[in-house]
């Protein structure tokens, strides 16, 4: 009997011993996910009940604080600006030649009609600081093995109480993040697909984000073109940039 | 008293001419009394609902409330003042905490206002008393609008997504536990009510509100710091304010009405003086003064407003009675609107109403006949018994 104990006692700690805590995970993370700075080109397609619209966006930011995103299709949408910087948010209609800042109420609404709200995107990805990481357990997700990383939030203040991320157990990058109320209901899912390895970081290229409370197919992220750490000008980043 | 006498005989001896122009103003004068009871009866009806489901006696609001701007509503709410807990326990005043919510109804998407009322309240009309106390379970009261537009029936369960007073997301399940019908739509569409203690410990405020309703009956308003007092004046202002403007827009078909019966007089009078100009050169011939004609004619004119409005209480008073009595129904679908109205509308008639168009009526036509009679003061009396015209 001492025996088998001891022996179901080793297995446990061997296994222990293999899965990462938690946070090192997430630093790994990081390390594929947050660059100094970032260039991308991405489509946004939106599933409506009928008909899914397709968003053309490029987009300039620098860490998560700094973000200015321009839409270059459809013709309706094409020429609207979006400057982020830190906790403000502010867009730029061509056809009304107004700058609005977003604030209060208007943050819940969604982002052209999509799955993604104006909050959601405001949203700070330093998980590290604002959650208690625990790795609970691993799932297989299209045949690649993940760890399951439940995070829970430290302070009172965080827009979701909990998250789980299952991140691939071989190249660190989440592949599924599930987004909780403070009750524990599931309110959005994040599927992260199409990983391929971009200047030595594994990347995902495609993103499908679904409100799961509403109705319908979500809306799908696809990067067209993305680069890291690049030269981008400072005015980029300033308000008189969104009229230019 | 001759010149009563004298008119009402050729009024009378004119026959038909003359009761066409009094059927014609008697239209003016039913009309108008039945137009502007009907908005009088609107403004009360929809006064007495507003006070009934929505103002109370009042409202105490906080500080940083206001209901236009969506942007500051989460964060105008502040703690229910030690002071007034004896006030709200004797039912003279009831808190309400109010916040921005997302229901989804059958996976549908939709943006609402969460109200949070004590269920024991009874100063507002609204079925609180159906809302469970001290259960899990969150049981909500909505209109009968918000229940259609989003096919929702009781017992039905729906998830509500909110933020507590910390900002972070919570959601849970709600069961609609009744479904009221008020012509005040404000209080209906895009409205989900709960307790109070429940929206309280949702959005992590205890003894938290945002407004304070006070009893209708209730005299003394006193003042409470960190929170403004809005009385009816203020509240009823925006109702004052459409009943004015619809007033309007009645004066100007009124006014069209009005002129029709008055052009009719104008012409008979014109026609009266063209044709009697014999007449008018006898009566000064025999002695009256070109002003006494001037006045019969004018006392003539003025006669029909008051042949019209007794022809007008003959069949006017039954049929404005009746009216009042059993409504005007409204289309289905106006209290859409946003407008607080009854399905029907009960005319509602003052004596200062019904005085003030037919003095109003009366003065029109004492004008419009005294214009045209002017006239005779310049004719030459000679001229006027040879028949000549001028």
């Amino acid at each position: 009997m001492k025996k088998v104990l001891t022996i179901i006692l080793l297995t446990i700690v061997m296994l222990n011993g293999q899965t990462p805590s938690a946070e090192t995970i997430l630093k790994k993370i990081d390390e594929n996910m947050i660059s100094k700075n970032q260039i991308m080109t991405s489509s946004m397609i939106i599933h409506g009940r009928r008909v899914s619209r397709t968003i053309r966006a490029k987009s300039w930011s620098i860490g998560d604080t700094k973000n200015f995103t321009e839409y270059l299709s459809p013709a309706r949408e094409k020429g609207t600006k979006m400057l982020k910087l830190d906790d403000k948010l502010w867009i730029y209609t061509p056809s009304t030649d107004r700058i609005i800042k977003i604030s209060g109420h208007m943050l819940r609404q969604s982002v052209m009609g999509s799955d993604l709200s104006y909050e959601d995107m405001m949203e700070s990805s330093d998980l590290t600081n604002s959650y208690d990481a625990k790795v609970i357990g691993s799932e297989e997700i299209d045949g690649k093995q993940c760890w399951i990383i439940n995070l829970v939030g430290k302070t009172d203040d965080l827009a979701y109480h909990q998250r789980k991320i299952w991140v691939d157990m071989k190249l660190y990058v989440p592949l599924r993040e599930e987004l909780f109320a403070k009750s524990g209901k599931l309110l959005k899912r994040m599927e992260l697909k199409n990983i391929i390895n971009i200047d030595g970081r594994w990347y995902p290229t495609k993103m499908i984000f679904k409100d799961v409370l509403k109705n319908g197919e979500g809306t799908e992220f696809v990067i067209d073109e993305i680069k890291f750490d690049q030269n981008i000008p400072k005015y980029k980043f300033s308000k008189a940039g969104l009229r230019r | 008293m001759l010149s009563l006498k004298l008119a009402y005989k050729n009024l009378i001896g004119a026959g038909l001419r003359t009761w066409l122009n009094v059927i014609v103003l008697s239209f003016s004068f039913v009309i108008i009394i039945w137009n502007k009871g009907l908005l009088n009866g609107w403004n009360e009806q929809a006064k007495r609902d507003m006070i009934d489901w929505q103002i109370g006696g009042g409202q105490y609001w906080q500080k940083d409330y206001d209901p236009y701007d969506m942007f500051t509503i989460n964060e105008s709410h502040s703690v229910i003042p030690d002071g007034i807990s004896d006030d709200i326990q004797n039912g003279l005043l009831t808190p309400i905490l109010i916040n921005t919510a997302t229901i989804y109804p059958e996976g549908r998407m939709q943006n609402v206002l969460l109200k949070g009322i004590l269920p024991e309240q009874k100063i507002l009309k609204l079925p609180t008393d159906k809302l469970q106390k001290n259960s899990d379970e969150i049981s909500i009261l909505i209109g009968s609008r918000m229940a259609e537009s989003n096919k929702l029936q009781v017992g039905d369960y729906f998830t509500i997504r909110w933020r507590d007073a910390n900002g972070t997301f919570d959601a849970a399940d709600a069961k609609v536990v009744d479904i009221f019908h008020t012509n005040v739509p404000i209080v209906d569409q895009g409205k989900i009510w709960l307790s109070l203690e429940q929206l309280q410990k949702m959005l992590q405020a205890p003894n938290e509100a945002t407004m304070l309703i006070t009893e209708n009956n209730s005299v003394e308003k006193e003042e409470i710091s960190g929170w403004v007092f809005r009385g009816h004046d203020y509240l009823l202002k925006e109702m004052d304010n459409l009943i004015k403007m619809k007033s309007v827009g009645g004066s100007i078909f009124y006014g069209i009405l009005l002129a029709l019966a008055l052009l009719a007089i104008f012409d008979t009078q014109i026609l009266s003086i063209f044709r009697r100009q014999k007449e008018i050169g006898t009566e000064i011939a025999l002695g009256m003064t070109r002003w006494q004609v001037v006045r019969l004619f004018t006392v003539e004119g003025a006669m029909y407003s008051v042949f019209a409005a007794i022809l007008a209480a003959i069949y006017g008073i039954p049929l404005l009675t009746w009216q009042a009595k059993v409504g005007l129904a409204m289309p289905e679908g106006t209290d859409d609107y946003g407008l607080p109205i009854a399905k029907s509308i009960f005319p509602s008639y003052s004596i200062g109403l019904v005085i003030g168009t037919v003095l109003t009526i009366f003065i029109a036509t004492v004008i419009v006949s005294y214009l045209p009679a002017k006239k005779i003061s310049k004719m030459n009396p000679t001229d006027a018994i040879k028949g000549k015209i001028q």
